[in-house]
């Protein structure tokens, strides 16, 4: 029976069998950002360690950057005191830093792609949930928390046990106005917001095989809403194309040793899976949530449930999140005001979300009332998007065009929700109080889809909005 | 470095209800802009517990009677959401040395178990039992048993779930795995040496 990539790559790095039974695991390659990092800095003066190997950590800063304005020092005293504890500890620890002034800061899980950072058949860890973003290329890539933060910078390993492996299949061709966003929305909805805990996610089907590498890290960055700490889509000709000729990626005659050595990681036709799901395509429909997890969601065209429709062990739960939406049972999603769009995060906050979402904003204006912002999700996606002419799309149409951060997707600098504002959302989490606001509520939501909800002011069917079959046709 | 083997939780229990409890309900974002994990016990559950104007809301954690509790009852998949290490650090700060749960969310799981607070696994209907149990009698002694895995109290008992490497590695006073990981020595060069790094 053959081996599947997570196989492969998890016996490459296995450095030896600890006490306890885990597996001391190599890190290829280390992402931190300002949040999760200082603390473990601290344990590491602490204890008088040193950073082990500091050319395989990157760092970034993007949680708590302000996207209005980069005039130092920040408004909010704790965020300039983060940025300059980062400064220091990647000067003294002697990391290479992605600084707001280097044109190529952005959030931790786009820049790593976009530099070639991100390669396939790598270990990489962040002190960030949604590090499985980089398992697009075929990454094994997992978040970690600050302690582990800490032993990966004292010695590029972690202590880990092994994971089953779960392959979703998805077959089939997506219907215009469907989107990777929607696909991976469906998968949570279908497995559950704990069905993968255990797993590792492995993507394929002909779905995947078409994606676009943009397309796969929306889809791989939410494998944790799905219980998943890891998923990845095996490297391909698509991934190779991506990669080459980026900055960190392998050039020359290590180029060509690189592609041969990334092809033979691929699972093997016949590996072995611990579980397979098969979804069809046709079944997707544009997806947005009605609570407050991301498995809390329906197709654009149904109502939210009736807790009275199900057993009585579910209700409580049902009825919290209508409570905190404030909808009522078995109500049309459709139809529901809108007070906020937001447009980035690490999900969906790059070059062809935007693309796809000014294709179509073109010429329309955002409705009264409603607050719309478009964060690219790095300096380098700003200025993409600013040589196609996308950021004059935006604010002809009425969004803010802002400077790349995390933003409000959990609203650690100062763009948040106000009270119970409704948003609609590109980012990957509704839970209570994630945009800002305690009482704040998020509707979550593909890019195209976020737009039509700021032109209408209300939760609505892109394809209706702006004719999306048609226009493809067209 | 010599840890504290984690045997045993003796202490009185609190019942924080729902399932999916993710983690920005435990240590709602703005609590994160720290560089130090220092004072974290006061934003266990903020949002939760009080009104944007400081008032109380009705919550386990305000209830006088359940004061001083050292065991966290919990639903399912507890701990799902960010990665953030404030969670199981707010936890432990506001004097919580285990957690009983139907199931837990992993990186959750893996950051409290760092830090020596052990997340059991029970049966459903056990962990009802105990939250009514508890409910009738908030000083009632709970004892969760990582040895024996098995939770006591008053006459009753129920066993519990825990993977082996986190039983031993609490029982062995190995939960800080960094001392075993610098063990490997030499063989940390050796991997770097063969293993693939991004450089320009
Ligand atoms: S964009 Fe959101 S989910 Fe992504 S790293 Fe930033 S805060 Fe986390």
């Amino acid at each position: 029976m053959g081996k599947s990539l997570y196989q492969k790559v998890w016996e490459s790095h296995a450095v030896r069998t600890l006490p306890n039974g885990q597996t001391q695991l190599f890190i290829d390659t280390h992402l931190i950002h300002e949040v999760t990092s200082p603390q473990a800095f601290g344990m590491l003066r602490d204890l008088g360690l040193k950073v082990r190997f500091p050319e395989r950590t990157f760092a970034t800063v993007d949680h708590i950057v302000p996207t209005h304005s980069l005039l130092e020092p920040f408004e909010d005293p704790q965020a300039d005191e983060m940025i300059r504890q980062l400064r220091k500890n990647v000067r003294d620890f002697g990391i290479t830093f992605f600084d707001v002034t280097s044109g190529l800061q952005g959030i931790v899980h786009i820049i790593g792609p976009e530099n070639g950072i991100t390669q396939p058949g790598m270990t990489i860890a962040c002190g960030d949930s949604h590090t499985a973003t980089h398992g697009a290329f075929g990454a094994i890539a997992f978040g970690v928390g600050t302690t582990q933060v800490r032993d990966v910078l004292a010695t590029q390993t972690l202590a880990m046990a092994k994971q089953k492996v779960r392959r979703i299949n998805v077959d089939g061709s997506l219907q215009p106005g469907v989107y990777a966003k929607d696909v991976i929305l469906h998968i949570i909805k279908v497995l559950g917001v704990n069905g993968g805990i255990g797993y590792a996610y492995e993507y394929g089907g002909s779905v995947f095989d078409n994606f676009s590498m943009e397309e796969r890290m929306t889809v791989c960055n939410m494998s944790i809403e799905g219980g998943a700490r890891c998923g990845y889509v095996n490297p391909d000709q698509t991934t190779f194309e991506y990669l080459q000729g980026r900055a960190y990626a392998p050039k020359g005659a290590a180029w060509e040793q690189s592609v041969q050595r990334w092809q033979a990681l691929a699972s093997d036709p016949d590996a072995h899976y611990d579980d397979m799901v098969e979804i069809r395509a046709e079944e997707i429909a544009p997806t947005v949530t009605w609570g407050i997890n991301p498995g809390q969601g329906c197709a654009i065209t149904d109502r939210v449930p009736n807790p009275a429709d199900y057993p009585q062990a579910e209700r409580a739960g049902l009825e919290e999140a209508l409570k905190h939406m404030n909808l009522q049972p078995g109500q049309a999603i459709k139809g529901v005001r809108v007070n906020v769009a937001f447009l980035g995060s690490c999900t969906n906050g790059r070059l062809s979300d935007f693309r796809e979402a000014a294709k179509y904003l073109k010429g329309h204006r955002v409705a009264p009332g409603v607050r719309a912002i478009a964060v690219p999700g790095s300096q380098q996606v700003a200025r993409a998007c600013e040589e196609e002419g996308i950021d004059k799309i935006f604010t002809e149409a009425g969004f803010e065009w802002r400077s790349a951060g995390c933003s409000m997707c959990l609203a650690m600098n100062p763009d948040k929700l106000i009270g119970d504002e409704l948003c609609a959302s590109s980012s990957n989490r509704n839970f209570k109080g994630r945009q800002g606001s305690a009482t704040g509520r998020t509707v979550l939501m593909s890019p195209l889809m976020v737009v039509a909800a700021a032109v209408t002011g209300r939760v609505s069917d892109a394809r209706e909005v702006f004719g999306v079959g048609e226009l493809v046709d067209a | 470095m010599a840890l504290e083997p984690v045997k045993q939780v003796r202490g009185r229990a609190v019942h924080v209800p729902a399932n999916d409890i993710d983690t920005d309900r435990i240590t709602p974002a703005r609590y994160l802009k720290v560089v130090t994990f220092d004072g974290l016990g006061e934003a266990l559950f903020y949002d939760e517990r009080f009104n944007a104007d400081g008032s109380e809301k009705p919550h386990p954690l305000n209830d006088p009677r359940f004061q001083g509790a050292s065991i966290l009852l919990v639903g399912a998949n507890f701990g799902c959401g960010s990665s953030r290490e404030h969670s199981p650090q707010a936890i432990y700060r506001a004097g919580f040395r285990a957690i009983i749960g139907e199931s837990f969310a992993e990186i959750f799981f893996g950051n409290s178990t760092a830090l020596g607070v052990p997340c059991v696994a029970a049966a459903r209907a056990d962990l009802e039992t105990l939250v009514w149990a508890v409910k009738q009698e908030p000083g009632l002694e709970v004892t969760v048993d990582i040895e024996n895995l098995e939770v006591r109290y008053g006459e009753r008992s129920f066993t519990i779930g825990l993977p082996t490497t986190a039983q031993k590695a609490l029982t062995e006073g190995r939960w800080d795995p960094i001392a075993d990981l610098l063990e490997a020595g030499d063989l940390l060069e050796q991997a770097s040496a063969r293993l693939p790094r991004a450089t320009r």
